[in-house]
């Protein structure tokens, strides 16, 4: 490992300009001419339009224009659309219901936009969205999936007859209900996984620029995928197409999921730049980030876990019931299924597995991929049931997980997925050491001296990253390949640019991507710039999502590293008179194995580019491209200990301690991948302590639509984490990579309900573990 | 619409604005200095915070008009161009952001509290004193150590200077 390759230490290239207020994010953007956009949102959950009246606001002044959807639909817009298509089990495709970028007919949560008002300054253009008029026939609502569920409920969608998309099941049933029948110990539980609003702390903004001359358009977003987002709008929306379409995610402030998704605010600043003649931006407020975001999570479950009399499990069977609001937003048909269920098998070995989930529609803002993205509702749901069980069978936690370890690889699931490297013994022991598990009762005695309630708990998580082989993904439904491709050019100086379909939210791609090409050719990271985010300089992406970057996306720059280092060491033989096979790349220079003969990198691409002396019939230049698509899933997983302290007068909980053991194989920059672990934790945390979206279930209307009500982690709700890393480097691609940020989100929440249900003696506690649900628990336990 | 004048990052700046116009979008829209920014509409989140008159502030929830003879300092304006502030490098040295969004506003906040605290800052204040900044990248683990860090490396300057 060289000072700045693979391994190192490095901070990060992109942090001066974040430092100094030089970030470029997308409401930091202005262009001449530029407009300002509000939207007309439903102020009803459901709700049937009889009419819009934009007379006065017409008026108003500033007021540029005012548009709707039937002028939207007129023009050729198309609905949104799910891109993952999922059978029934009875072979009927998902039902799907109409999306409008602007409702003109039905609106289905608070928040649906009717229109969009134009207006040279976002001031004028809110208060003439006010003055816009929508005579609304109100409707009933329903928020919740098991009342949608209910033959009263209302009727959200005429395509999904009694709000149902789709009963979909994997695994064995039969299988599972005889090893179930036959289990000397069945643990039964029921699972709440909370509706969560992921909170990027940048808001979602767009700017679109209609360009009559040319007719193209440039849109500028918040977007972890805008290539994924230029593809969308292009083939299913009909805004332009896609060589007329130019996307750009500049500086993007945290997705966390939430900005994979086209939404329809995308679409319809785009075709108002068109109407309007002039740019327009929309920048969402806090309070329509919570409203129109899409959420995450939101499953209701009852799992049945069978044991054998030597404790080891024999079957697992799960139904679950997910929300998924009242459209289906680009990728939400995945979560609850192919992101979930096939995860059920944790670390375990569990011959029999069956899952049943539903998806159903309710009036609230559609729910996609928020971090982990399904693998935090598998986690959750197997590590409460096995901490109940171990709780049940009078065993410790840690015995019964190592009872039903999976011990060998590759080992083959019964819910599709095949683990192909992994050591969890490594890391429970080690989460189990740097928690001073052993020492825990005489902590919890001495609490109990101060008056307070001490609990331990734990959580083996396994989850399923660098998203993901295409085929097989195309196999099971997805719309798309999920590849990766990169772009290498050298410049005849030697400094060198990679374009990289990624797309860095916070991850530091500048600076981890820089160290690959550090590693590989010995230069220095400041003679390496990374380019992503904009749809005209890279050749084509799928972006960063389901912690890919590293296994797939920088998989592709090895690849395109590997022709541009082959190219290379031709010229490099050509000008020492040497065969090319002899040639080596160290420190920045080329040399013949084994002689003193080297020629500087830069002077190979300087020749490269001269192109007065290469080998016969070489094309000039050292550019290479690349595509990767992977072969396999990875799997990160690892053991999350959590101490708490529960105050039994108010219910609070204190975390005390909370350890993070990880396997994420192969590490680039280990301060990065820490700082992925921390964040995901303090979502993970907050899950279980203080998160919750609530709508009103009867009215529709959104709770939690601020800070003031929807309980962000603050600094002095977390305590300082302790990490380590047993990693065993995944087989599955060039570096090894497994990847890391998703998993403290995944593995956290169970860990800290084990511990308040461990420190107050009742399984029966839902998240967020509130200090009102914690003391009334205690209360009933009494 | 009113003439306001204030002095920002050194400069006297004039502009005509609304009676409603928020500093913030005076320091964005009128100024273009764009490192301030907006994550909340509840004066929650904190990513707005620059120093008026020497003193933190959110920026959400003072009217351009109010900070008319001020004296504004912005996160552009913190060091001179090229230079970190001792802040800035700490969160720099010790990965204290992530998508640099919440940034400014924690940097602004965290000069604040260490000018505020004389050096005397622990891992619990520096926790309490940022409840009025939210970051959901980083956990605040590194963010709460880069301000301790820089307390330190500020508390030595002050020291070696006296």
């Amino acid at each position: 490992m060289g000072v700045e390759g693979i391994g190192a230490r490095v901070t990060r290239k992109e942090d001066k300009r974040f430092l100094t207020g030089k970030g470029r994010y997308t409401d930091d953007m202005s262009v001449p001419g530029m407009k300002h956009a509000c939207f007309v949102r439903s102020p009803y959950a459901h709700a049937r339009i009889r009419g819009m009246d934009t007379t006065a606001a017409r008026e108003m002044p500033g007021v540029i224009g005012i548009l709707d959807g039937r002028q939207l639909q007129a023009d050729g817009i198309g609905n949104l659309i799910c891109g993952w298509m999922i059978h029934s089990k009875d072979g009927s495709p998902m039902k799907m219901g109409a999306w409008r970028p602007l409702a003109y007919e039905t609106v289905r949560y608070v928040g649906d936009a009717v229109a969009i008002v134009v207006a040279d300054t976002y001031a004028e253009a809110r208060d003439a969205a006010e003055a816009v008029t929508v005579d609304y026939e109100e409707l009933p609502a329903v928020t919740e999936a098991v009342s949608a569920l209910q033959a009263e409920a209302p009727q959200i969608h005429p395509e999904a007859p009694g709000n149902l998309i789709f009963d979909w099941q994997i695994g064995d049933p039969e299988a599972t209900d005889r090893a179930i029948a036959s289990a000397a110990h069945v643990t039964e539980i029921k699972i709440h996984n909370n509706r969560l609003s992921p909170n990027p702390m940048e808001p979602r903004s767009t700017l679109g620029i209609y360009d009559a001359a040319e007719e193209h358009y440039t849109c500028y977003t918040t977007s972890q995928n805008p290539h994924v987002a230029r593809l969308v709008m292009s083939a299913f929306y009909n805004v332009a197409p896609e060589n007329k379409l130019r996307v750009i995610a500049p500086d993007v402030g945290g997705g966390f999921g939430s900005k994979i998704y086209i939404y329809p605010e995308e679409i319809v600043c785009l075709w108002a730049s068109k109407k309007t003649g002039v740019p327009v931006k929309w920048t969402s407020d806090r309070t329509e980030a919570f409203l129109t975001d899409a959420h995450g999570r939101d499953h209701v479950s009852t799992v049945k876990m069978g044991f054998d009399a030597d404790h080891r499990i024999v079957g697992l069977k799960v139904d679950t019931i997910a929300n998924l609001g009242a459209y289906m937003s680009l990728f939400s048909s995945a979560v609850p299924t192919y992101l979930y269920a096939t995860l059920l098998s944790g670390q375990y070995a569990i011959p029999a597995i069956h899952a049943n989930v539903r998806t159903v529609y309710t009036n609230t803002v559609p729910v996609d991929a928020y971090r982990g993205a399904g693998r935090p509702e598998a986690t959750y749901l197997l590590e409460r049931t096995m901490e109940t069980a171990a709780r049940e069978l009078g065993l410790s936690p840690a015995e019964l997980r190592r009872k039903n370890f999976i011990r060998s690889f590759p080992y083959q699931t019964p819910v599709i997925m095949n683990y192909d490297a992994g050591d969890y013994e490594a890391s429970l022991s080690a989460a189990m050491q740097a928690a001073d598990w052993d020492g825990f009762p005489a902590r919890k005695a001495e609490a109990a001296e101060r008056g307070k309630k001490r609990g331990i708990g734990m959580s083996c998580y396994i989850e399923a990253c660098g998203i993901a082989p295409s085929a097989a993904v195309g196999s099971l439904g997805a719309g798309v390949g999920l590849w990766e491709s990169a772009e290498v050019r050298v410049n005849a100086v030697g400094t060198i640019e990679v374009l990289t379909g990624s797309h860095s939210h916070g991850q530091g791609h500048e600076t981890t991507f820089a160290q690959l090409v550090a590693e590989r050719l010995g230069v220095p990271i400041d003679s390496v710039n990374i380019v992503h985010g904009d749809t005209d300089k890279v050749q084509m992406g799928m972006g960063t999502y389901g912690s890919r970057s590293g296994a797939v996306g920088m998989s592709a720059v090895v690849k395109a590293l590997d022709k541009v280092e082959a190219k290379a060491k031709k010229i490099a033989a050509h000008m020492m008179e040497a065969d090319e096979n002899d040639i080596v790349i160290e420190n920045g220079e080329l040399k013949v194995a084994g002689t003193d003969k080297t020629v500087p990198w830069f002077q190979v691409a300087l020749s490269a580019y001269t192109a007065h002396n290469l080998p016969a019939g070489m094309e000039p230049g050292l550019k290479e491209t690349a595509f990767y698509d992977p072969a396999n899933f990875t799997f990160p997983a690892g053991c999350y200990i959590a101490e708490v302290e529960v105050d039994p007068e108010t219910g609070k909980t204190q975390i005390v301690q909370f350890v993070a053991a990880d396997d994420f194989g192969n590490i680039i920059n280990p301060m990065i991948v820490e700082g992925q672990v921390h964040g995901g934790l303090a979502q993970g945390i907050g899950q279980a302590l203080l998160e919750e979206v609530r709508y009103d279930p009867e009215s529709g209307q959104l709770l939690t639509a601020s800070y003031m009500d929807y309980a962000m982690p603050r600094a002095d709700d977390l305590p300082s984490f302790d990490l380590s890393h047993q990693n065993t480097p995944c087989p599955s691609n060039p570096l090894g990579i497994k990847g890391c940020g998703e998993a403290g989100a995944i593995g956290s929440p169970p860990a800290l309900i084990n511990a308040i249900t461990d420190a107050i003696g009742t399984n029966d506690l839902t998240m967020p573990a509130t200090p009102m649900k914690v003391w009334l628990a205690m209360q009933a336990n009494h | 619409m009113a003439k306001v004048t204030l002095t920002v990052n050194g400069r006297r700046v004039s502009e005509d604005c609304d009676d409603r116009m928020l500093l913030v979008h005076f320091i964005r829209d009128k100024l273009g200095l764009t490192g301030t920014h907006v994550g909340c509409d509840t004066t929650q989140c904190g990513t707005c915070v620059v120093h008026m008159d020497g003193r933190s502030v959110k920026s959400c929830s003072v009217l351009a008009v109010q900070a008319a003879g001020s004296d504004v300092t912005t996160i552009e304006g913190l060091a001179a161009q090229g230079d970190l502030h001792p802040v800035q490098a700490a969160f720099k040295e010790h990965h204290g952001l992530q998508c640099g969004f919440c940034t400014p506003g924690m940097v602004m906040t965290a000069v604040d509290m260490i000018h505020r605290h004389g050096g005397q800052l622990d891992e619990a204040t520096v926790r309490h004193e940022l409840e009025g900044n939210i970051c959901r990248c980083t956990g605040y683990h590194n963010i709460v150590k880069a301000v301790l860090a820089a307390n330190a490396d500020m508390q030595a300057g002050r020291e070696a200077a006296e």
